[in-house]
């Protein structure tokens, strides 16, 4: 697909806005990865047995693998007074990091029931930091359902981190949002390639490696859904890179063409370095896609990757979106994504569940991506499904990925071929 | 507070979505914040469900609170009903909207709508799961039950099986069967499978078979005082409650015993190749209910020994520690997975049966397992015909406890090649998937002394609480014990030392404690 496809796309599109039931996870989910990639932090919800009872969900078997998460569960002698609540929790975190004296970084991590009651974990962390530094940093955010959706805890995690980073004027990137290892690792090797000074991650793999950031740090995102850190980031004097995300071969392209241009690194040095993997990508890409082409997909809200992804199957795979959810829609930073989404998909943002159900079944798409909860549901309407938290945890991201995240896509479609050999045409 | 990272039991607001789940015609209107509908997931990813569960949520947000929850409840409370068109709708909150105090039960009233609205409340912050499906189930029974004519034949309800049961399907059907062969039939099923409706003919019944005291005693009480409906007290699981139960049931209705068909339990545990299994130490815990179950059939029906029985619901604490009792263990009520790993870690059993939990301790410490009881993973909601009730339950249950075992065949094989390298200790049995590896030749060292001598010793010449420690002969040659018996004849000899004042084992004071334990 030609990088000089017509530059409209959706941006003109009217977003069909809804308000109603929403089958979504809150912002505690991102514990989930978070945790894996902070090496030596501690996620400490405050909250009720439904929150720790949905980290164990949604964990599933990696609860028991001495994980570094856990939930401090509001008891009812917590609700009667305040005072209580806070001298239960420093206890709580005394005995934790005398249990686990690895542990560097502590999140208190807000809730649902913990914010109701309008327990002050902010304060909390400041107290608790004061105790516990130097040896561990305290921080405080909310994963909570009433202020956050699904990937958004990432979101609010990161932007709890940016005050603390530490600051300089040399110019460098950062790039912001948490990647499987192995992708960073390439992400890192291909920035290196192309010349780009004193890249930095965050969130780091270890609290020592904390990135510093300054007014000539350049900022790219490789994530959608990190809009509040992207925006505490720019406040700290930082400039933003503005491309699509690195989903499939062209969007790696142009972020790492966006990235290079930030810096005033020539462009056919950074063709030089991309041509390989490039090219493998592309090539990978066309094997799976053959699956994909022509067929129509829809998407339930989720984690905000939705319309990155779309755009993704729309112009690498041959795939015709038919809605596109989101559970928030941020105009800034999904611009460059919206220009190249072919027009045609219905854009909503939020849910009315049920509504949304009576659209998908009037579609009758191909594929449907959507939550677990939705997933076995709809194939037993005959509807194939593809659950989208896959997508957060498996590495889809930059050229290697390219293929698997549409073989992720392409997998159900062809499972349904195997298993009923009559319904496809 | 209390740090937790595993929990047992989910909050109660998920017990009373097991009801809303099992039954059908209702439909359960749950205030609640956003991200709450996570647990939709348990229904149709574990238990595999191909529809949604019942469960319509408010899920407000931040910019909701204030005066706007109250009108978002009674919103989807009118949108559940016109969509979904339920004989009967439960409502009540979650632990979040437990705080903001919005009284779903009024603001329903206040909506008339035209079937009955059932009010909860689950207290989130003091109990948890089981009293959540416990008090559904009973609220609607309270609600709908009503006395009618009893049937012209003998029937009774089956109560208590919910969704997210562990084996409950199945188990309903197994005892729907054995009800039948006594020649009689199931009024209402519920709240598995039962519509409201069915729950307004439920008086028509002789009597209720209560199947899992933990999720519908107190609708069983509830009917026994109001309908003056008996309900069995015998949990049917295992051959000896079996009996029992099929025994009370026809107390209750004066019908004759039925024949026992598909019965091959007792005689798989006769059989010689199970001769091994006596006195192998079993540690049990789960809900109450199946752990006191589990205990009974191991020490009665296959002939272990206990030496462990907890349950982490507190409301089944009173018959647990009974049945702890006659077989001389102390019971342990916690739903603290620490404490039940330390005690398994304490007492190292030859077998765990318990939940999904216990599992992976028992993985960790290297320990064969079974599960017996909820909480459990998708695998435990199988395919197959696998009921724990009745006598297929018991049959379904004598192979999912021996499979972990290594079977008296295959012990005595590596009890006999115990030297040769290929059946060495550390190649472990064929069905635990670990690689049968050849045995590295160990480098030859010289034997050391004669090591401590027990008469010598017994002259009270070695001081007191010292540590026993194991010359290097005889851990050599406890190594040669199979290792699935090792850790029982370390245990014992160091018990058997210490007892006598040795702190030294030698290969003597090893064959000694065998001799002195033998049986």
């Amino acid at each position: 697909m030609s990088l000089d496809a017509p530059h409209r796309g959706c941006s003109g599109t009217p977003v069909l806005k809804e308000r109603g039931q929403r089958e979504v996870f809150c912002g505690l989910t991102g514990i989930i990865w978070l945790h894996r990639k902070m090496q030596d932090a501690f996620f400490l919800v405050v909250g009720s047995r439904t929150c720790a009872h949905l980290l164990q969900a949604a964990a599933g078997v990696m609860i028991f693998a001495e994980p570094r998460f856990g939930t401090a569960i509001l008891e009812e002698k917590d609700l009667a007074g305040l005072a209580d609540a806070n001298a239960e929790l420093d206890r709580e975190v005394a005995r934790l990091l005398s249990r686990r004296p690895d542990i560097r970084q502590l999140f208190l991590v807000g809730s649902c029931p913990s914010e109701v009651i309008k327990l002050d974990l902010a304060r909390a962390a400041e107290r608790l930091n004061a105790t516990h530094a130097p040896h561990v940093r305290v921080m405080n955010f909310s994963g909570s359902g009433i202020e956050t959706t699904f990937t958004e805890g990432e979101d609010a995690c990161l932007e709890a981190m940016v005050p603390a980073l530490p600051a300089t004027t040399a110019p460098g990137l950062l790039v912001v949002g948490a990647l499987p290892d192995v992708v960073e690792d390439q992400m890192l090797a291909l920035l290196a390639a192309i010349g780009v000074p004193n890249v930095s991650c965050l969130p780091a793999r270890r609290s020592q490696d904390l990135p510093a950031i300054g007014p000539n740090t350049r900022v790219a995102l490789v994530q959608p859904f990190l809009g509040a850190t992207h925006g505490a980031l720019l406040k700290r004097g930082a400039q933003a890179v503005s491309s699509p995300f690195p989903f499939g071969a062209e969007g790696t392209t142009l972020w790492l063409h966006a990235v290079a241009a930030a810096f005033d690194i020539p462009r056919d040095r950074v063709e030089a370095a991309i041509a390989a993997p490039r090219a493998r990508a592309e090539r990978a890409l066309a094997a799976v896609s053959a699956t994909l082409r022509g067929k129509r997909i829809f998407f339930f809200p989720d984690s905000q990757l939705e319309i990155p992804l779309a755009r993704f199957l729309a112009r690498e795979c041959g795939m015709i979106p038919v809605e596109v959810g989101t559970p928030y829609l941020h105009r800034d930073l999904m611009a460059p994504e919206l220009a190249l989404l072919p027009e045609g998909p219905t854009l909503s943002e939020g849910q009315d569940v049920e509504r949304q159900l009576d659209r998908v079944r009037a579609a009758r798409p191909d594929l449907t991506v959507c939550g677990l909860g939705l997933a076995n549901p709809l194939e037993a309407e005959g509807l194939a499904t593809k659950w989208a938290i896959e997508l957060v945890f498996t590495p889809v991201h930059f050229y290697e990925q390219a293929a698997d995240l549409a073989g992720l896509f392409a997998r159900p479609l062809r499972r349904r071929a195997l298993l009923t050999p009559e319904a496809a045409e | 507070m209390k740090l937790t990272l595993w929990t047992y039991e989910g909050p109660p607001h998920v017990g009373a979505m097991r009801v809303a789940t099992a039954m059908k015609g209702l439909h359960y209107v749950l205030h609640a914040p956003q991200g709450d509908t996570y647990a939709d997931l348990l229904f149709t990813m574990i238990e595999r469900r191909n529809h949604r569960p019942p469960v319509t949520y408010t899920t407000f947000q931040a910019r909701d609170l204030g005066a706007d929850t109250a009108n978002l409840f009674k919103d989807a409370a009118r949108d559940a009903f016109t969509r979904f068109q339920p004989q009967a709708m439960i409502v009540g909150a979650s632990c979040t909207a437990e705080l903001i105090q919005d009284d779903p039960g009024g603001l329903a009233e206040a909506l008339a709508l035209p079937i009955p609205v059932i009010p909860l409340d689950l207290p989130s912050y003091s109990r948890k799961e089981n009293f959540g499906a416990d008090e559904t189930f009973f609220q609607i029974v309270k609600a709908l039950a009503r006395p009618l004519p009893r049937t012209e034949s003998v029937t009774c309800n089956l109560i208590g099986p919910t969704a997210l049961g562990f084996r409950h399907r199945d188990d309903v059907t197994e005892i729907t069967r054995l009800l039948a062969s006594m020649g009689i039939a199931v009024n209402v099923c519920a709240p598995l499978d039962a519509t409201p409706l069915d729950i307004t003919r439920m008086g028509a019944a002789h009597f209720n078979v209560l199947m899992y005291p933990e999720t519908a005693e107190t609708a069983a009480r509830h009917l026994e005082k109001v309908l003056g409906q008996p309900f069995t007290k015998t949990v049917p699981i295992g051959t000896h409650a079996t009996r029992d139960f099929l025994a009370e049931v026809a107390t209750i209705t004066g019908l004759p015993l039925p024949a026992e068909t598909g019965l091959r339990q007792p005689w798989y545990a006769a059989s010689v190749d199970s001769t091994y299994l006596t006195g192998k130490r079993v540690y049990i815990f789960g809900d109450g209910t199946h752990a006191i179950a589990a205990a009974r059939i191991a020490a009665q029906e296959i002939g272990f020994e206990v030496v462990g029985l907890g349950c982490y619901n507190r409301e089944q604490a009173r018959p647990l520690r009974a049945a702890a009792k006659t077989y001389g263990v102390e019971p342990l009520i916690s739903d603290d997975y620490l404490e039940v790993e330390a005690e398994i870690a304490r007492l190292q059993p030859e077998l765990i049966l318990g939940t999904q939990m216990e599992r992976h301790i028992a993985k960790r410490l290297g320990i064969p397992c079974a599960v017996i009881s909820a909480p459990v993973h998708v695998q435990d909601f199988p395919a197959r015909y696998s009921p724990q009730m009745g006598f297929e339950g018991a049959n379904v249950i004598f192979d999912t406890w021996v499979h972990p075992l290594v079977m008296g065949l295959e012990e005595h094989l590596l009890t006999m090649f115990r030297e040769d390298f290929e059946f060495h200790d550390a190649a472990g049995p064929s069905h635990h998937g670990a690689k049968a590896t050849a045995r590295p030749e160990a480098p030859v060292e010289t034997a050391d002394a004669s090591g401590g001598d027990i008469s010598a010793s017994m002259n009270g010449e070695v001081a007191e609480g010292a540590e026993v420690i194991w010359l290097a002969d005889a851990e050599r040659e406890l190594k040669k014990i199979p290792f699935f018996v090792r850790g029982k004849a370390r245990r014992n000899t160091e018990k058997f030392a210490a007892d006598r004042g040795v702190t030294a084992i030698s290969i003597d004071t090893l064959y000694e404690a065998k001799a002195h334990y033998a049986r």
